[in-house]
């Protein structure tokens, strides 16, 4: 409970640096989304009540926008590239080998919430692709087999640097 | 890497004749980590931990570079004509120090202190630069219709979305050179009479985001942002504004209300936002390497720019330069240059030993061309010519591997999901098309599907709102156009040459 308040208090910090403005709308959701990870309906409801809008609204710009998560994501979180690039280099057969391998479908989590596996359109590193991101880090010239096991060492806590 | 290089600077004693120092991307992607030793432009590719002893030891101290891990490919830097990336790997992008000292907002202080507003916008139109993000409008006339609007105030939205999959110009622009655009941006303000622009960038750049919000603090340390520019009565205030991940949102209707923090739907033009554009007030739209061209000219003079490129399409272009090629990465090169010089001469050729196939140009909504238009010079007019469009300079070359038709499936996918829904052309359109290629690609095709193809595109493009609809159908057009034998192949003998449809576990979604 007590980090739930500490987040709400965070959230109105933001609200208050926009004067809750209609225009910072973007803005404040991805602070929010920066802040409790995922953006659900209660926070929603709670944002379009802070600035006075109606909560279809708000909806409706949050699901406007790809990059606004309303669902929790799993822990960890891989990203594949899904841009021109990518694409052209085969990134198609590493996302279908994480779905086998990890039994879970693209846009979805594992059962045990652990990984998820999300898309991003394009994250420019078009030189390098295909591209994946396991959770922060975005490994360029991506294999099968790199990838799979560097979600591997992810979810067993291994820590690893090497791209 | 850094510090790997610093220690080794001391390890050696030479501190005082090298300076190790970050530097934005210098566009050799594939290379990395790249390092540059000036004077003499050396530069090293795939640098690891190790190497940096040795090119210091034997580069800086003995004055010998190490030849085994040079970058040696002549032909990438001598085709280009770096004026936009001038800066780009050369200096420290976070340090507003080093932009000044190779000359960085002198063009403003140049603005400031001897031309007029009106003077400015005669020199931007007299080079003859034309919009870097896609429709290549003329930018001096854009300035000078916002000049010329009554109401006030008046606004400048810098637009960095880069919503094409493969492009990454922009990007890399803002993390090199961050106050390039900021200049830009401070000398239009003062040509149309603006004070307060934004810059929309995409959410997807956290480190452009990064070097931006730094550069803008520096440059309101430095009294170059805010009130009494240079002591001027000048007055420019800068905010960022971010993406959501919405390719529509960098049209510029859908720009606007998506800085008003609404939902990124275009509107019908006009009114223009020259003339109704944030908060329906007059509003200067422009992708930000067009704006980092204005200081150039600004300093060089028109005719200075006028000297490079085409004289109906006038200096460079950077373009982001993808796909199976030797040498992918960051290029810029003057316009009229040849899709063949770029491809092979700089690009260095097909990877791998393989085939070309096709060229896409211009994104999403580009055109995919074949080899004999390889000799096409790249200039707005020539491009749509030829099916395609410069669109923000995206270049994806194509081997053997890749088939024609799931490519143009794969655009129109992407044009379908990035759809804003609101007009009925592009939404449901776009989606029969999608049905017609789901069947091709699985072995159901029929002939008449080719015709129907045709015909929808044309209603798409003519009838759709704005540029995504209208634009959506090039990958289908110039797929028909110019690889129609796969198309034909797919329906007749249920064969794809590239071995990339048919499969049927493909189940997608
Ligand atoms: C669907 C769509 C997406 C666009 N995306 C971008 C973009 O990401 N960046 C950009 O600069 N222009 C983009 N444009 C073009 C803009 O509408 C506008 O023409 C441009 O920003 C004007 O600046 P310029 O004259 O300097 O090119 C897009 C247009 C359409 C129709």
């Amino acid at each position: 409970m007590a980090t739930s308040d500490n987040r709400r208090i965070r959230l109105e910090k933001v609200l208050k640096e926009h004067n809750y403005q209609e225009s910072a709308l973007l803005e404040i959701l991805h602070s929010a989304q920066e802040i409790y990870g995922y953006l659900d309906r209660n926070l929603l409801m709670d944002i379009a009540g802070s600035l006075n809008l109606p909560p279809s609204h708000v909806y409706g710009v949050t699901t406007f926008y790809s990059f606004f998560k309303m669902r929790k994501p799993g822990e960890h979180i891989v990203t594949a590239c899904l841009g021109t690039a990518c694409y052209v280099k085969g990134v198609e057969q590493i996302i279908a080998a994480i779905e086998k391998e990890f039994n879970l479908k693209r846009g979805g989590s594992t059962a045990d919430g652990k990984l998820s596996l999300l898309f991003t359109r394009c994250i420019g590193a078009c030189a390098m692709a295909p591209a994946i991101i396991i959770d922060d880090q975005v490994i360029g010239k991506a294999t099968k087999e790199i990838v799979i096991s560097k979600i591997k060492n992810t979810l067993g806590g291994i820590k690893d640097e090497t791209v | 890497m850094l510090k790997a290089f610093e220690d080794a600077v001391k390890e050696f004693g030479v501190e005082n004749i090298c300076k190790v120092a970050r530097t934005g991307c210098i566009g050799t992607c594939s290379v990395g980590p790249a390092v540059l030793v000036d004077p003499g432009d050396y530069l090293y590719q795939c640098v690891t931990l190790e190497n940096a002893r040795e090119i210091v030891q034997k580069h800086i101290v003995l004055g010998e570079p190490v030849k085994r891990i040079l970058y040696n490919n002549e032909g990438y830097f001598q085709k280009q004509q770096r004026l936009v990336l001038r800066n780009a790997g050369k200096i420290d992008p976070t340090r507003i120090q080093d932009y000044i000292s190779v000359g960085g907002y002198f063009a403003l202080a140049k603005c400031l202190a001897t031309m007029t507003p009106q003077g400015v916008v005669d020199e931007i139109t007299n080079s003859g630069l034309r919009g870097r993000g896609g429709a290549g409008f003329p930018v001096g006339q854009k300035w000078s219709l916002v000049a010329r609007a009554h109401n006030t105030p008046k606004y400048i939205v810098a637009n960095l979305d880069e919503g094409d999959p493969g492009v990454f110009a922009n990007r890399t622009l803002a993390e090199a050179d961050p106050h390039a655009i900021i200049e830009g941006m401070l000398i239009a303000g003062y040509a149309i009479g603006a004070q307060k622009g934004y810059i929309y960038i995409r959410s997807e750049y956290p480190l452009a985001i990064q070097t931006l919000q730094k550069a803008i603090a520096q440059a309101k340390d430095m009294n170059l942002l805010g009130d009494n520019i240079l002591e001027t009565q000048h007055k420019f205030d800068l905010e960022l504004r971010f993406g959501a991940g919405a390719f529509v949102a960098g049209e510029e209707t859908a720009i606007l209300v998506s800085v008003e923090g609404r939902r990124a739907q275009p509107r019908p033009r006009p009114p223009y936002p020259a003339n109704q554009g944030l908060w329906t007030k007059p509003t200067l739209i422009q992708n930000v390497e067009s704006l980092a061209n204005a200081p150039l000219i600004v300093l060089n003079g028109w005719a200075w720019f006028k000297s490079f490129g085409l004289p109906n399409c006038t200096g460079t272009k950077c373009f982001s330069l993808t796909g199976e090629i030797n040498n992918p990465g960051l290029i810029e090169v003057p316009m009229g240059i040849t899709l063949r010089e770029i491809v092979y001469d700089i690009g260095g050729g097909i990877s791998n030993g393989k085939k070309f196939k096709s060229v896409l140009v211009g994104g999403p909504s580009g055109g995919c061309l074949p080899e004999p238009l390889l000799e096409a010079p790249i200039d707005y007019d020539s491009l749509k010519k030829v099916g395609a469009i410069m669109g923000s300079g995206g270049i994806v070359v194509l081997n053997e591997n890749s088939c024609m038709v799931d490519t143009a499936r794969y655009f129109t996918d992407f044009c379908i999901e990035e759809s804003c829904g609101k007009c009925t052309p592009c939404r449901a359109g776009l989606a029969r098309v999608k049905e017609i290629f789901d069947r091709i690609t699985t072995g159901e095709g029929e002939l008449n599907d080719i015709d129907i193809l045709e015909k929808a595109s044309e209603y798409i493009s003519n009838a759709s709102l704005c540029g995504l609809g209208q634009t959506a159908p090039n990958p289908i057009l110039t797929t028909l156009r110019y690889f129609r034998e796969e198309y034909l192949e797919h329906i007749v003998d249920k064969k794809c040459r590239a071995g990339v449809c048919f499969k049927n576990e493909k189940a997608e979604e």
